[in-house]
């Protein structure tokens, strides 16, 4: 969620900056425009939600927060992304590490697999969930005779959050690691490391960005879900609502404040999201302007050659 | 003896990208691999240091065989092509990798890795990452990585590739300084006749996957033991004749060919620095009048055409250019001092008609 309101910001600043090479008036037009859709569709709607979330006084604000029910679905959705997100940064490590490194039959295939979620509706995702794990579903009876509760609780939520945020740390990696090549890994391999060394000194340090992101973009999607959490959960309240589901749960029954108290959590987290990103990319720029502004200070290599003749 | 390759063989599935090559390189020497891309030269190198398992034969370093020892094992310095630094370790802690790994004292380590740093005069520079470094100091500090943990030889693959022209010619120098300094057993593979001669002890030449010559620049010059040897490693003239009564001829010019029957093709092949050139017209059996004269530094090379129109290329220095009173379409008098037979029976060969542009161009014209 905080991905597409992050891409559509960049967008409007983008279509300003091209700007400045038609005439004042277009220019200005078009700023004023990208500045208007951001403020009605994007930072209005924002402020709205945390001022329906305080409209009635901050002990009321506290209060939805820690009501049983809220808290039990802050601490589920807090428990799904605990779970969802390391399994997708072992998958996608794992993924991006075989696409990019190997060459093998149905490479593509598989890419194009681990793009499916980002295709499948989420609705849709969820209910191909139920029918396998459902009590009509392929694997009900067996699960039901097991004792085995997955669709309508705790494990049928982890699985479709799962599914849905699986692209996430795989897409991430797969062009940083393609674009870093073997050669690190087979020097690391001539000095003496073996596999797991390579892999914790070499391999991570040199996807470290692309990581950090693609956890960032999980992580912020997987508390977020909604729909494919929805058909899975069975939304028993202070059992398996998530926060999105909550916050649904509570605007119905007519609690606004309680609901726009929850929302506004999750929005902060989209903000948080956006913030360690835009933090993220400026270190990383600034790290490359540096050590360019240090290369072109250097000159190059005539004064070793010069000192080498010297001696 | 360092290294010893026996009968090594690689295919990659059907593609065979070594046959059978067998050499071995003496302790402390600095070896070229040369020949064109595809020669499996590469190869080679890769499977010295264990990257590629040959499909037969044996890998002896120091006498012990080393096939089923892992690259880990092998205690070799690699240099890649690319260089292959660590982007996310400063200078310092890309030489100190092998130190680390194989367990050095911190203290050690911090020595081993400032005496390189100083040696290959990156001193200063410990603190950059490899992408605020110059592509020569890449370079430095992939060759200092890969030394550090003194390895029992290094390998280098086309260590100049990646710099640029300018520097590449002070670098070689700067290699066999280095290897004489240092004394560890080198071997770099490389496709530049030219580098290959200036700095190896020994070189081992290689076309599509077959060992073809192994011996001193000089030997690999002057005696090249075949047609690919000859033509690969400096400049060549190449004459396809026909032999009458024990004499190759062709275009007036005429070689000894004693035994050769009547009707025989012979390819033969003599170095630009065998034609010898007079301005007396009647001292030497050809004439030829001197076409283009190309300034290549200390020496000159000269382009003779023959009445038949033959083109000879030969190489004079400045001062016998001046003393010869040569120039531009002055007709001298020439004679070939020793050719080589290439090969017999030219039919099934492609004619060889234009000697000047069928030769290699980029031999160090000077040796």
């Amino acid at each position: 969620m905080a991905g597409t309101v992050k891409r559509r910001l960049g967008a409007g600043h983008a279509k300003s900056q091209r700007g400045t090479e038609e005439s004042l008036l277009v220019k200005w037009l078009l700023i004023g425009v990208a500045l208007l859709f951001c403020l009605v569709f994007l930072l209005l709607p924002l402020l709205n939600v945390f001022a329906q979330a305080f409209s009635k006084g901050w002990s009321t604000y506290v209060g939805a927060l820690t009501h049983p029910d809220s808290w039990a679905a802050i601490k589920l959705t807090l428990l799904v992304a605990a779970i969802t997100v390391p399994l997708n940064v072992l998958f996608g490590l794992a993924a991006a590490w075989c696409i990019a490194k190997f060459e093998f039959r149905g490479k593509a295939l598989l890419i194009t697999l681990i793009d499916l979620p980002f295709s499948v509706s989420p609705v849709v995702a969820g209910l191909m969930f139920v029918v396998l794990f459902g009590a009509q579903g392929f694997f009900g009876p067996w699960l039901d005779e097991h004792g085995i509760k997955i669709i309508f609780a705790v494990p049928g939520i982890v699985l479709a959050t799962i599914f849905v945020t699986f692209p996430f740390v795989a897409r991430e990696l797969i062009p940083v690691m393609q674009a870093a090549g073997n050669d690190q890994e087979q020097a690391a391999l001539t000095l003496g490391a073996n596999g797991w060394q390579t892999f914790c000194h070499v391999t991570l340090p040199s996807v470290k960005w692309g990581l950090i992101y693609g956890v960032i973009l999980c992580n912020a999607r997987a508390m977020g879900e909604y729909g494919a959490v929805s058909v899975v959960s069975g939304h028993i309240i202070g059992r398996t609502s998530t926060m999105p589901l909550q916050v649904e749960q509570l605007y119905q029954n007519a609690n606004t404040a309680g609901a726009f108290a929850v929302a506004s959590l999750l929005a902060m987290l989209a903000l948080v999201t956006l913030a360690v990103k835009t933090i993220l990319e400026w270190k990383q720029n600034r790290e490359f302007a540096l050590a360019q502004q240090a290369t072109l200070a250097e000159g190059g290599d005539a004064p070793f050659l010069a000192r080498q003749e010297s001696k | 003896m360092s290294i010893e390759l026996k009968n090594i063989s690689k295919k990659f599935g059907e593609v065979a990208a070594v046959n059978n090559v067998s050499f071995s390189v003496n302790e402390g020497e600095l070896m070229a691999l040369l020949g064109p891309s595809g020669g499996g030269k590469t190869t080679v190198l890769r499977m010295i240091a264990g990257l590629e398992v040959p499909t037969g034969g044996d890998i002896f370093i120091r006498g012990q065989r080393v096939n089923d020892v892992s690259v880990q094992k092998r205690n070799i310095g690699f240099v890649f092509q690319s260089y292959a630094l660590f982007k996310s370790m400063n200078v310092f802690k890309n030489i100190a990798f092998g130190l680390k790994i194989k367990k050095w004292k911190r203290a050690d380590a911090k020595e081993r890795v400032m005496e390189l740093l100083k040696l290959f005069g990156l001193d200063g520079l410990e603190k950059r990452f490899p992408h605020q470094l110059s592509g020569g100091q890449r370079q430095r500090v992939a060759i200092a990585r890969a030394l550090a943990p003194k390895p029992t030889v290094l390998l280098l693959d086309e260590p100049f590739g990646a710099v640029d022209a300018k520097i590449r010619h002070e670098l070689r120098e700067w290699l066999v300084t280095l290897h004489q300094d240092l004394n560890v057993t080198t071997i770099f593979v490389t496709h530049d006749q030219e580098e290959a001669m200036e700095v190896s002890n020994r070189i081992v030449i290689f076309s599509k996957g077959n060992l073809e010559q192994i011996g001193t620049p000089r030997e690999v010059y002057e005696q090249p033991e075949n047609e690919f040897v000859a033509r690969f490693v400096g400049v060549m003239n190449v004459l396809d004749t026909e032999v009458q009564g024990g004499v190759a001829r062709i275009g007036g010019m005429q070689f000894a060919a004693p035994g050769q029957p009547d009707g025989a093709r012979l390819r033969i092949g003599f170095r630009p620095y065998a034609v010898q050139i007079s301005t007396n017209l009647n001292l030497f059996p050809y004439r030829a009048v001197l076409r283009h004269t190309f300034f290549l530094g200390i020496m000159l090379r000269l382009e003779l055409e023959l009445s038949s129109g033959l083109v000879l290329r030969s190489r004079v220095t400045k001062e016998e250019y001046a003393a010869l009173g040569l120039e531009d379409g002055r007709e001298v008098s020439i004679q070939i001092r020793n050719f080589r037979i290439l090969a017999r029976d030219t039919a099934g060969l492609p004619p060889e008609q234009e000697v000047i542009h069928q030769a290699p161009p980029t031999i160090a014209e000077h040796i």
